[in-house]
């Protein structure tokens, strides 16, 4: 039985490869396909002894891996170019950052839609150069259109009618309706521009937005990919940012996040034997609490066919993903009008 | 999964699974000429249920697998081969980097590969297989597989999907009912009946060929021929390429190699004869001014 702790072992271990069979190797690799892990695991074997089918596999991911990285910021660079007469911070997000940024985190990573950071009180200025440059609304109905407007951390989505890509289209982190309230100038004011005259987050908040998503937000079903981002940075971090642990844990209290963090960091420790550890001052020391299982029950829930398992686990995170977003009245209206609207998933 | 099977086409190892037997026992008994061997497959196909009850009332198979595309409607269980086949060709066209990728059917005679690309119904697998029963090598019929490095075709002869009309010609061709799969009607492109190209090519679809004439097929026209020059060739290769974009300069390379090593034809045809007529014609004709130019260096 292989499930996400298999693909956690790979990557952690390359050289736990060593003694898998034909069986093994297979569902190895569809299991780190459906977590889209499997860029990284191309990665992290690249100069691992592995059969001659493995090689080819991997060879073909390692390919799209070059590709994708260079699709990813050619689509940056698109974005930066319509929005130059812009004055504010254009901030990358995710993925296209940790490639920009040339962290180690992007070794690997695949890499979707074009996530960008901007101050909400620029949003119109955003959205009318990019709309001028080419970008078009994918979400054509108007409740969609006004609940994200008024509801969202992001504008309804874009995508660029030549070119076929999404742009997302951020003012915070956590949509307006979530617990938590980061505080979405200072993560702008701490930026770090990079040469092309974009920016990244300070690498506190990249961790604190990676927990947000993960944790506050979400319903985890990215989130062996999220934790991998999480260890490969933090390991990072802790090297080249001196005091990066007591910055996080202050970064994470201003944004409202520190429960977030601290659980992603347990998480990530679990997975992929992260070696720092978010410590509370208030709380007992690295504990690792009952409901984390919980968790990583959902996250690691894949079989060997790359399927979706354990339902009921899952759907009880969908659920909570929801309630985290929205207090159950609000919930309920939203629901309603979907259910009405016929809309499905 | 329930049921499973492995089957190899050319330089591809997929992994089949399956909620149900039935789609298996018609791939098996469809790729039977075929290695099955249980080696680490390239791509994964699931044949899933769409949910836990829908495996048994009503059933519909869901396409899913390595890569899956977000919109794909489900098919019902009596046309789960069908499902099967277009999960392979998804497979192949979102995630095979080791070839440039051209939807097209391609035979070969003497070493060497007529190449043929189209929209969809303009004949290519029809002629592929008319000329796959009458002397040629058949090399495949919806994927020709491009070999970036040495600019050879490696064969990649899955079993033909005939469409329509073109299922009653074959029958007419081919008097081995064995070589058939089952009849599905009322298939999103109407009925789909596949058909196993004769075992010579499956046991040589290791030997990869020479690309020597590209035909742009057009079927229902009254019979013309036009010459096609490398760029407009080039263009709609691009067009007719699932990986191109994907593989980048080695993409850009292979297909410029391509369009330059061959000369090129839109041929229009009314009827399957006058269609496997032209590219006979096209060929000797072509083989005369190959023989020329080797004569010449």
């Amino acid at each position: 039985m292989s499930d996400g702790w298999s693909v956690a072992r790979a990557l952690t271990d390359p050289g736990s490869v060593a003694g898998l069979d034909p069986t093994g190797w297979t569902h190895l690799l569809s299991a780190a396909r459906a977590l889209s892990l499997i860029g990284t695991l191309a990665e992290v074997l690249a100069d691992a002894p592995v059969p001659p089918d493995v090689v080819r596999v991997l060879a073909d991911v390692r390919h799209s891996n070059v590709a994708g990285q260079r699709q990813a910021l050619w689509e940056a660079e698109c974005a930066a170019m319509a929005l130059a007469d812009y004055p504010g911070k254009v901030v990358l997000l995710k993925g296209t950052a940790f490639a920009a940024a040339g962290y180690d985190a992007a070794l690997g990573r695949s890499i979707g839609d074009l996530d960008i950071l901007v101050e909400r009180a620029g949003l119109d200025q955003v959205e009318a150069l990019l709309l001028k440059a080419g970008w078009e609304w994918v979400k054509p109905d108007p409740y969609d259109d006004a609940y994200y407007r008024q509801w969202m951390h992001e504008l309804p989505p874009l995508i660029h009618a030549t070119r076929d890509r999404m742009i997302d289209v951020h003012h915070t982190i956590l949509p307006l309706t979530a617990g938590p309230r980061p505080d979405a100038a200072a993560l702008v004011a701490s930026a770090r521009l990079l040469p092309s005259g974009l920016y990244v987050l300070s690498p506190a908040d990249i961790i604190c937005h990676a927990a947000a998503h993960l944790i506050a937000d979400g319903d985890l079903s990215g989130g062996m990919r999220n934790l991998w981002d999480i260890d490969r940075l933090v390991r990072q971090f802790v090297v080249e940012e001196p005091g990066f642990s007591e910055t996080l844990a202050e970064r994470a209290r201003l944004h409202g996040l520190s429960d977030a963090v601290g659980r992603a960091l347990r998480l990530s420790a679990q997975l992929y034997s992260t070696p720092i550890m978010f410590l509370r001052p208030d709380r007992a020391r690295n504990t690792v609490h009952a409901s984390d299982m919980l968790f990583l029950r959902r996250i690691t829930a894949v079989d060997g066919w790359g399927r979706k398992t354990r339902k009921l686990t899952r759907q009880g995170f969908y659920i909570r993903s929801h309630l985290l977003r929205m207090p159950p009245a609000m919930l309920a209206r939203h629901l309603w009008t979907k259910w009405r609207k016929g809309h499905r998933g | 999964m329930r049921h499973s099977c492995s089957i190899t086409v050319g330089p591809a190892r997929f992994r089949i699974g399956s909620d149900w037997r039935a789609p298996v026992d018609q791939l098996r008994a469809l790729y039977q000429d075929y290695p099955q061997d249980e080696g680490v497959p390239d791509f994964t196909v699931r044949l899933q249920a769409t949910s836990a009850l829908r495996r048994f009332v009503k059933p519909q198979v869901a396409i899913a697998g390595d890569f899956t595309l977000p919109d794909a409607a489900p098919l019902p269980l009596e046309q789960g081969l069908l499902a099967a086949e277009m999960a392979m060709n998804l497979q192949m066209a979102l995630g095979w980097r080791r070839h440039l990728l051209l939807h097209a059917s391609a035979v070969s005679r003497n070493g060497r590969a007529v190449v043929m690309t189209g929209v969809s119904g303009a004949g290519k697998s029809t002629l592929s297989a008319l000329l796959g029963e009458r002397g040629w090598r058949f090399l495949g019929d919806e994927f020709v597989l491009l070999d970036p490095d040495s600019g050879m075709i490696v064969p990649f002869p899955r079993p033909v999907s005939l469409k329509n009309a073109a299922i009653a010609a074959m029958e007419r061709e081919v008097d081995d009912e064995t070589r058939f799969g089952p009849v599905m009607r009322e298939t999103p492109k109407g009925t789909i009946r596949h058909l196993r190209p004769r075992t010579e090519a499956v046991e040589l679809m290791a030997r990869e060929t020479r690309p020597a004439l590209l035909l742009f097929p057009r079927f229902g026209f009254p019979r013309a021929v036009r010459r096609v020059d490398e760029a407009e060739s080039f263009v709609r290769l691009t067009q007719a390429s699932t990986n191109y974009v994907a593989l980048g300069e080695r993409g850009f390379d292979a297909l410029t190699g391509f369009v330059r090593a061959m000369s090129a034809c839109a041929i229009d045809y009314s009827d399957g004869e006058e269609g496997v007529e032209m590219v006979e014609r096209l060929w000797s004709e072509q083989g005369g001014k190959l023989g020329v130019r080797a004569a010449a260096a």
